[in-house]
């Protein structure tokens, strides 16, 4: 008798009842591609978390003026607030202070509408600044220039736009070399930056940046900073950096003691990481789901087999009294359960490549081939695990019992 | 040991039982279903086993098939004793010593008739094609030549019967083994497979058939009476022989 022959019967079967085989593939096909699908799902979402983070700049410090928000050291009241000033900023670029601090951007903010001809646009961040702002900020550039510390210290009209406010101002036509006016003043666009996405609430991509001096000349006059951005050395030493800008400002600013800080830090890298980790629980989550998924799904091939075995205990009966001995029956029976498993997994497996080019919840799943593995290995475990013991009772019938079944 | 009685009998028996005894429960309540029981059955021989219900035929028949073992005694099947053997080796000896045919047929559903005479083949690991070709063979000697594609639901009771026949027959078996084969028949079924029979042991081969029906002992050659676990009486029919 060889396995071929046995696996031959096992086909046979199978294919004879053909209904309760789908139902149970079906069964397992669902357990194996929800667990494919759902944990692309959770990966999906933490890679885009990641992404968002890496866009931001891990390094990143935002120094603002004023206590409270996140990482805030405490409220100061508003008589005692000194604003933030490029002075200040010029004093983070202190290196035997600031080992740590890699580079320093001043951001003066405003609000103001840009207008081409019959075009407007109010872009959601219109910064004054310096070119240190780009690395610090990750921002760089798909076509034109970067404006030069030459264009700040002459506090020339020129202007970097993202790609939301160079399409509602110049539509397709590329909009280097062209001008806008913005707040009343004409400005030369010499580039475009590289598409951000939104991050959070805001379009990254509504932006307009241009030099400090010529915002400070042209718009708003001498106002404070409404930011210091700081970018650390490394990731790793962003709390060092932290702490050495504290140290800074706190003397600059007066602040010991009982003293409450007028300035407050944030830190995006520890705010993303919440983030990230809330993400890694949530596929955590959604994995057990899949997993639970697929144990009924091996639960449901346990139930079938015993149901095969009670159902066929006749026929095992015949096939015994006919010569088959103790192994080919268990072998068949472990074939079958086997082959449920076996073509529920691949089914399964086909699903979830399906199922994770859609895209699910607002989020584009990214499969961890970990998963697809997994999953698989697992679902033909449990056929084997779950078919292993009705077919062990189906072997261990005795043929004059068996025989004797209605 | 068996070549020994080879050599003094001359002829090795297809069946030896030697003091079969086969108890059920203990105690008080146990019950003899078998007490005691010797036989021997020659090659070619046609033997009838009689008996009420509960005569000890069924239990019997089912030692005589290696489908149950006895509490005590000897059996030897075609010179092998199998008295002690486990069920693992028992299932190897049905399927190379014996051909059964039951009362209810006990063809495997949803499969057809070619496939269930060559099942037996299958577990003994015959080739696939020796295997089909002695299936055609055994299915044309029962007559279902042009029925070897049906399965079992599209076939009569006779010729579910005569695919049972055609399993048996196609291990080329020492030993044929029929338990109430008529029971579940008609009269014209029963007369064809009786009919069959005769042909069968006429070419040489041993059939034992359980019975309680009078019609079926009258064909056999041999009538063995069984009551209460014990045999009463073991006779030649005689017009058969004659």
């Amino acid at each position: 008798m060889s396995v071929l022959e046995i696996i031959k019967f096992a086909i046979r079967g199978l294919f004879i009842n053909r209904l309760r085989t789908a139902l149970t593939t079906l069964g397992i096909m669902i357990g194996v591609a929800s667990v494919i699908i759902l944990l692309a799902v959770g990966n999906g979402s933490s890679k885009a978390i990641q992404a968002s983070l890496d866009r931001l700049g891990t390094n990143s410090l935002q120094v603002r003026s004023g206590g409270g928000g996140f990482g805030a050291r405490a409220r100061a009241s508003a008589s005692t607030i000194k604003p933030l000033t490029i002075l200040d900023t010029v004093a983070l670029t202190d290196k035997t202070q600031a080992p740590d601090i890699k580079q320093v951007a001043p951001i003066a903010s405003t609000n103001g509408t840009c207008v081409v001809g019959a075009n407007t646009t109010s872009p959601s961040t219109f910064y004054g600044t310096w070119p240190a702002y780009y690395e610090a900020s990750n921002t760089s550039i798909q076509s034109g220039s970067y404006f030069t510390n030459d264009d700040v210290t002459q506090a020339r009209r020129v202007a970097l736009i993202g790609q939301t406010t160079a399409t509602a101002l110049f539509g397709t036509s590329s909009p280097i070399g062209q001008t806008m006016r913005c707040s009343g003043i004409e400005f030369t666009v010499i580039g475009l930056t590289t598409v951000k996405g939104s991050s959070g609430f805001q379009d990254g991509d509504s932006l307009v940046l241009i030099p400090i001096t010529t915002m400070e000349n042209t718009i708003t006059g001498n106002q404070p900073l409404s930011n210091i951005l700081v970018e650390a050395t490394k990731s790793t030493t962003t709390t060092a950096a932290q702490t050495e800008l504290t140290a800074i400002l706190d003397a600059r600013h007066g602040i010991s003691g009982r003293k409450t800080a007028d300035f407050s830090v944030f830190n995006q890298a520890s705010l993303l990481s919440t983030a990230s980790s809330s993400s890694q629980t949530f596929t955590t989550l959604l994995g057990m789901v899949a997993a639970i998924s697929l144990l009924v799904g091996g639960i449901g091939i346990t139930n079938i087999m015993l149901v095969t075995v009670i159902e066929r205990t006749r026929e095992i009966g015949i096939r015994k009294a006919v010569g088959a001995p103790k192994s080919a029956i268990l072998t068949q029976f472990l074939i079958e359960a086997t082959i449920l498993s076996l073509l529920g997994g691949i089914l399964g497996v086909i699903a979830g490549f399906v199922g994770s080019h859609f895209t699910i919840a607002g989020t584009k799943p990214v499969i961890v081939p970990a998963s697809v593995f997994l999953a698989f290995g697992v679902s033909i475990l449990i056929g084997i695990f779950f078919g292993g013991y009705p077919a062990s009772r189906a072997a261990s019938l005795r043929p004059i019992e068996a025989l004797r079944y209605e | 040991m068996a070549e020994a009685v080879d050599s003094v009998v001359d002829i090795q028996p297809v069946i030896e039982v030697q003091n079969a005894v086969k108890r059920y429960g203990i105690g008080d309540s146990t019950i003899y279903a078998l007490n005691g029981v010797s036989l021997t059955i020659a090659p070619g021989e046609y033997v009838a086993i009689m008996g009420p219900s509960g005569s000890g035929k069924s239990t019997l028949m089912n030692i005589l098939g290696a489908l149950d073992i006895m509490t005590s005694g000897k059996y030897f099947l075609d010179g092998i004793e199998i008295s002690s053997m486990e069920e693992n080796e028992l299932s190897i000896v049905r399927g190379r010593k014996i051909g059964f045919i039951f009362q209810s047929f006990n063809l495997i559903p949803r499969t057809s008739a070619l496939h269930n005479v060559e099942l037996p083949m299958a577990y003994q690991g015959i080739k696939s094609k020796v295997r089909r070709e002695r299936a055609l063979v055994a299915l044309g000697v029962v007559g279902l030549s042009d029925r070897v594609n049906h399965e079992p639901t599209e076939l009569s009771g006779g010729q579910q019967q005569r695919v049972a026949v055609a399993r048996a027959l196609a291990t080329r078996p020492a030993l044929l083994l029929a338990d109430e084969p008529t029971g579940a028949l008609d009269s014209k079924s029963t007369a064809d497979l009786l009919d069959l029979f005769d042909q069968i042991n006429a070419a040489g081969r041993t059939v034992v058939v359980i019975t309680h029906e009078l019609e079926v002992a009258n064909r056999a050659k041999r009538v063995i009476r069984m009551r209460d676990g014990k045999i009463v009486s073991d006779e030649l029919n005689g017009e058969r022989v004659a």
